[in-house]
């Protein structure tokens, strides 16, 4: 894969609360992520891994604190910072072709030269010869694919992903991870939250174990990845 | 405890002031006699309702801008005080009407008008009830509360302009239109007293909904143990 | 900016899907068919009468079918949140609602004008002659119908007993469309047609301070 031009983007949590009626899905998280870390994110259902993430992807507005962004050549303004976002739901039109789906939303975030684009991604998932298939034919993992393609098609210095591996089979699995490897090599900070070990978990340079909605332990401060892992189902 | 009541109790003597200058000082008046002095209670009534629209709104914005609960409690509170008196307009509107012209509903301008808007605040409060989430109920209804404002002097000019062409019994003058010094002095008075009515009630409302809120957090921060 | 572009895309996107199934469009047309239909029962549609009672009950038709028709406009982005890929994609969430309500305006169009002349014919009532003068009505009703319902169905998306909800916050609001479009169908109707520029302006005044509304606060609609 070629270099991607871009420069690599450190991501600032502060303080965030984020309240859902009386509960605090977060309670005062603050954290910060190096440009081109690949933090995992552990914890049960319900401790704030998915609240964080669609936070950092900006879709939902943390109740208090601040998200920023930083990089070498943008001043970091979070506006600009377009992250590509990976979640449970597939974030598709099931009745729309792969090839139709990618290049809505290549045209939306106004991509340079979207049909060689979407190309490209579609040859990188293995989808080409599926291009012209509605979505809605398509299995979970095939579905997954479209999904990171569209995620990847403005070339975003920050992925997240919630969940990714699954419903993927082995082989899926085996792919993803192949594909988290690169992008992360490549230079991308990656956050993605996950339930256990796996072949992606090992991905990371960095784990974080949520607890409740706050920060229970990190590598950073000593905790071991496996320790954070492994009772990511306790 | 003791203040509430007090100011309770003076804000009755005001309504009671209101409806005692409203039958014995006000002139009668000379075609509908006694009849005619439901007026200062429809017309006051009225006048009250719509203020209290008026601050739900205002605190529909401020809730979306600030997003603190106190301006749902607001708006909840104001929505629901509003709707009270825009029940008795729409009340007392047939009680004066059939007696004065021998049917219940004329499809008045005013009349009609106020029936839409008191449709359009019962959504509001059925939408609310709909939505389980408090930050989302409290969101979704200040914006439909929003949209239902901007609505409201729409629906009285269209309402206006066309649905009287074909001439209709009108319910009541206009409150000027009782050219009488005196009847003027009532009906402002009735509009002082209804305003101080629906300020306290909205108070009080206002306070059940802040216990009611600080009781549900209470309940799912007991729940989630 | 890419405001426009964006909606640009995005209503090719709502054209192809509903073109490619054409499920909203039929079962519309279906609705205000057996609507006209039924309410030809209600009364006796000589030609006098139906001039009196025909505009008001074809705007009738209209606003009930369209408070249906509006219905899956944000339903069906919550399957698969493809409602979060828009709102991760689009510069200004306003894109997403100019395309949508422009969508609908079309789609509410397509079947106004695909049954006028079952109507006209129905209800003896002479369409030819002011054509041009209907069709300018029923854009501008449809603009403000489409508009306020947009808007309204991302907020009942929301919430439940969405299927009832949405006729109940649509039509109180839309109430003074209906006595518009009303009036201005009725004269067009007339012995001696005119056009009640009144209301024409009326219409246009409706569409813009809604348009307004929803451009300033359409962003918190979609808030998660």
């Amino acid at each position: 894969m070629t270099p991607p031009p871009f420069s690599p983007v450190g991501l600032r949590f502060q303080n965030i609360d984020k309240r859902y009626g009386g509960l605090l899905a977060l309670r005062g998280v603050s954290l910060v992520v190096a440009p081109g870390e690949c933090v995992v994110f552990a914890g049960r259902n319900g401790s704030g891994k998915t609240t964080l993430l669609r936070i950092a992807a900006r879709l939902v507005r943390p109740s208090r604190g601040t998200l920023s962004f930083s990089s070498e050549s943008q001043a970091g303004d979070a506006r600009s910072i377009r992250p590509g976002f990976v979640a449970h739901a597939t974030m598709v039109y099931d009745e729309l072709t792969a090839e139709e789906n990618l290049l809505l939303f290549a045209r939306l975030q106004e991509v340079e030269q979207p049909e060689n684009r979407v190309e490209t991604l579609l040859n990188e998932v293995g989808l080409s010869d599926r291009r012209a298939s509605l979505v809605r034919t398509f299995s979970r993992g095939m579905r997954q694919r479209v999904a990171i393609a569209r995620a990847l098609l403005h070339e975003p210095s920050v992925l997240l992903l919630d969940e990714p591996a699954t419903g993927l089979d082995p082989q899926g699995v085996t792919w993803l991870a192949e594909a988290i490897r690169r992008l992360r090599d490549s230079g991308r900070t990656i956050l993605m939250s996950l339930h256990g070990e796996s072949d992606i978990s090992s991905l990371g340079t960095r784990a974080i174990r949520l607890d409740a909605g706050s920060i229970a332990a990190d590598t950073r401060t000593g905790a071991t990845f496996r320790s954070i892992l492994t009772f990511a189902d306790a | 405890m003791w203040k509430r009541a007090m100011i309770g109790a003076f804000v009755l003597f005001l309504v009671g002031a209101a409806a005692y200058a409203s039958f014995f000082i006000a002139p009668e008046e000379k075609t509908m006699h006694v009849l005619q002095r439901i007026f200062y209670f429809h017309a006051a009534a009225a006048w009250a309702g719509m203020t209290a629209f008026f601050i739900c709104f205002v605190a529909n914005l401020l809730y979306v801008w600030r997003r603190e609960e106190r301006w749902d409690s607001l708006g909840i509170s104001s929505a629901e005080v509003g709707l009270a008196f825009i029940t008795v307009v729409l009340i007392t509107g047939p009680i004066w009407a059939k007696p004065a012209w021998g049917i219940y509903w004329t499809w008045d301008a005013r009349l009609t008008s106020t029936f839409v808007l008191w449709l359009l605040y019962i959504s509001y409060l059925l939408l609310r009830t709909l939505i389980e989430e408090p930050d989302r109920r409290a969101l979704l209804s200040a914006l439909f509360g929003i949209f239902a404002f901007i609505d409201v002097p729409i629906v009285f000019g269209a309402i206006r302009w066309w649905r009287t062409q074909h001439p209709a019994p009108v319910i009541m003058g206009g409150p000027g239109s009782g050219l009488d010094p005196t009847m003027n002095k009532v009906f402002f008075f009735s509009v002082l007293a209804m305003h101080a009515l629906m300020v306290f009630l909205i108070a009080e409302r206002y306070r059940l909904e802040k216990l009611r809120t600080d009781f549900e957090v209470v309940r799912r921060e007991a729940e989630a143990i | 900016m890419s405001l426009l572009p964006n909606a640009a895309v995005l209503l090719g996107k709502e054209l192809r899907t509903e073109f490619r199934s054409r499920e909203l469009l039929t079962t519309t047309v279906v609705f205000i068919l057996i609507v006209i239909v039924l309410f030809s029962f209600t009364f006796d549609p000589t030609s006098d009468e139906s001039r009196r009672f025909a505009p008001g009950l074809l705007w009738l038709a209209f606003l009930f079918a369209s408070s249906l028709m509006l219905q899956p406009c944000f339903l069906r982005e919550q399957h698969n949140d493809t409602l979060s890929a828009l709102r991760l994609s689009v510069s200004d969430p306003f894109a997403i609602f100019l395309a949508k309500l422009a969508a609908n305006t079309l789609f509410l169009l397509l079947t106004e004008l695909l049954l006028l002349p079952l109507f006209a014919v129905m209800y003896n009532v002479p369409v030819v002659p002011v054509l041009h003068w209907l069709v300018l009505v029923f854009f501008l009703a449809s603009l403000g119908i489409s508009i306020a319902g947009t808007a309204l169905s991302a907020i009942s998306a929301q919430a439940r007993m969405r299927e009832l909800l949405l006729p109940l916050l649509m039509l109180p609001l839309l109430t003074p469309i209906l006595v518009a479009s009303t009036e201005v169908t009725k004269s067009l109707f007339e012995r001696t047609p005119f056009v009640q520029w009144k209301g024409i302006g009326f219409l246009a005044v409706f569409d813009l301070v809604f348009l307004t509304a929803l451009w300033l606060f359409g962003e918190y609609l979609l808030e998660e």
